[in-house]
């Protein structure tokens, strides 16, 4: 382990020297390569930035569905063990709001982001990219937010509009001014 | 002593007492030693009998006595684990059972939303990326070159006090309300030095932190907030990060929700616009009674409550008693912290000890003389950018109820004749 550490860092510092000759001698990073980078940002961006290659539709997403999700989440994503999926729509300014996946977060990109690095809860990163985006579809489906034979890709799932896209306001960096607390 | 108490000004309503009142009496009780033993035989009869013989062997990782080991513990949800997973997700810090404003390692809050990862810190790097000239790579090892900063910071939950919001006064500890915060003395490397080193370029806003757990913990963190006193931390209170807390290390964003300071972190991208992840979208976002969600709401606003008396003690007679708790702001230091023993109609200023810390947890503390009648104890913080915290009628006025997030409201404690303490709303 030793070995392998200091010959790749070697390397790398060799090929950093060249790159960045003006690093100083505080430097004791070594270069980034795009695997480095790929092997830890899962991040998918609202544009679409970072999307895989893949896809998926409701229909297809819905034993998947069964399989790995239903025992947490429902049968139908009416909850359980974890948080509901579905349903709620329209409730968020009541005295009851229901804030489920449907009714209350506002980018599709983010459901594909959140299933595929962390789920399925006991096994996450264990399915395909086909099968996240099979899934995520057949939740926005559930909510009818799309139909259940769209096809769900890298491009057209930032197009999805979430119903409550735009129910979130940017508080930084007002906050913590934004109240006048005296009675 | 009730003697001399009698004769002394009273500073507020109910009994709050001079603050002095402490270091006044105390110098007059130093007198006196235990009479020697009258005879003769072996010495040390009537002696415990840890006083006897030798003590335990030193060890190479001390414990607490184990008298403490089931008293002073944290607080876990759910306490035998969820049944699907077999894991906690919660430990809540017992601040009832606590003193100073240091939390040991060891009773940190934690919320883990999948689990502690058991990290070999030989695999783990930080990688630093996106809009910067050189994408850079850290060990934990080549962290520890850099130089280091030093700083005690407390850390809160934004989900801390959220059951604080329901309709009636919750009748739990300090743990269960006020326990998802803590403080340590945070040692790492300032993350603008790293930042630096990889080289911002012009238009970048934000970053994106990822961490190292089975979720992939993922925040966006505005950039000017990052370079200002955001750290990668490594060590917590002189030792290596538990593997609760990050190990092998995490993202330290002083005086942010909890949430933000990505542990395990393993990606630091730099972008031009937040990911909009789950967790800064979904789940920690401060929804308003017009159905609209504050999102970012990223610094803990000034806050306070008193640790002692509690609903965990019961006041065993008349007398003069010490007040005293923790105050705290996610935007500075805390500059006066006022104390109410009548339901807050009067107020008296409580010491702070010193040193009084930006970002960190300070403690107050008031004489107090109960005079065995009912009263009701409060604590109210206002911090050096002169925000105070409000009453609970008043945060409720401002955001409604369905916030969840973000709780600061002033806590009250209702004393009853017989010495107990309940949590009411006052």
């Amino acid at each position: 382990m030793c070995t392998r550490r200091l010959i790749a860092g070697t390397l790398a510092a060799a090929a950093s020297v060249a790159v960045a000759s003006a690093a100083a001698d505080s430097s004791f990073s070594e270069a980034a390569t795009v695997e480095d980078i790929e092997r830890v940002y899962w991040t998918v961006q609202p544009d679409g930035e970072n999307l895989p290659e893949g896809s998926g539709t409701a229909e297809r997403g819905a034993p998947l569905y069964a399989a790995y999700c239903a025992s947490c989440h429902g049968a139908d994503g009416e909850g359980g063990l974890a948080n509901k999926l579905v349903g709620g729509h329209g409730t968020l300014a009541s005295a009851a709001p229901d804030k489920t996946l449907g009714s209350f977060w506002p980018y599709a990109t983010t459901v594909f982001d959140y299933i595929r690095r962390s789920m399925p809860y006991l096994e996450p990163m264990s399915l395909s990219n086909d099968d996240y985006y099979a899934i995520t579809a057949f939740l926005l489906n559930k909510n009818d937010i799309i139909a259940a034979d769209t096809v769900i890709d890298k491009d057209t799932l930032p197009d999805v509009v979430m119903p409550n896209r735009d129910g979130f306001i940017n508080a930084y960096p007002t906050i913590p001014r934004r109240y006048d607390y005296l009675e | 002593m009730a003697n001399t108490v009698a004769d002394l000004p009273r500073v507020a309503g109910n009994g709050l007492l001079d603050r002095r009142f402490f270091m006044k009496t105390l110098a007059l009780g130093a007198a006196g030693a235990a009479p020697g033993l009258a005879f003769a035989q072996p010495v040390g009869e009537g002696q415990p009998e840890w006083v006897l013989a030798p003590g335990a062997t030193t060890d190479d990782y001390g414990t607490r006595s184990r008298f403490e080991v089931e008293r002073t513990k944290r607080f876990t949800v759910p306490p035998g684990g969820w049944g699907s997973t077999g894991r906690s997700i919660a430990a809540f810090t017992p601040h009832h059972l606590m003193h100073g404003t240091i939390t040991p390692a060891g009773l940190h809050f934690e919320i883990n939303h999948h689990g502690i990862p058991d990290i070999d810190p030989e695999r783990h790097e930080l990688v630093i990326h996106g809009m910067v000239k050189r994408p850079i790579k850290l060990t934990v090892d080549a962290l520890a070159n850099y130089p280091t900063e030093t700083h005690c910071y407390f850390l809160e939950c934004s989900g801390n006090s959220l059951r604080l919001w329901g309709d009636e006064p919750i009748q739990a500890r300090l743990d269960i309300t006020h326990g998802l915060l803590s403080a340590s003395e945070w040692t790492g490397v300032p993350l603008s030095l790293l930042l630096d080193e990889a080289g911002v370029e012009g238009g970048a806003a934000w970053i994106i932190a990822e961490g190292g757990d089975s979720g992939a913990m993922s925040r966006s963190v505005p950039l000017d907030a990052a370079l200002d006193d955001s750290m990668i931390a490594f060590f917590q209170n002189g030792e290596r990060l538990r593997p609760g807390q990050g190990y092998p290390m995490r993202l330290l964003n002083p005086g942010q929700e909890g949430n933000t300071n990505v542990k395990w972190i393993r990606s630091i991208r730099v972008t031009d616009k937040p990911a909009m992840t789950r967790f800064e979208t979904s789940t920690y976002s401060d929804l308003m009674p017009d159905g609209k969600a504050l999102q970012f709401s990223l610094a803990m606003e000034v806050k306070s409550v008193i640790t002692r008396p509690s609903n965990a003690d019961i006041l065993p007679k008349r007398g003069v008693y010490e007040i005293t708790g923790l105050a705290w702001s996610g935007s500075g230091k805390i500059t006066r912290v006022d104390v109410s023993a009548d339901g807050g109609k009067t107020w008296a200023e409580a010491v702070l000890q010193e040193p009084v810390l930006s970002k960190m947890l300070t403690r107050f503390r008031i004489p107090w003389q109960w005079d065995g009648g009912p009263a009701v104890l409060q604590s109210r913080a206002v911090d050096e950018t002169g925000r105070v915290q409000p009453t609970r009628r008043a945060l409720i006025a401002a955001r409604g109820k369905a916030g969840r997030y973000h709780f600061n409201g002033i806590h009250s404690w209702g004393v009853g004749e017989d010495g107990s303490l309940t949590h009411v709303y006052a």
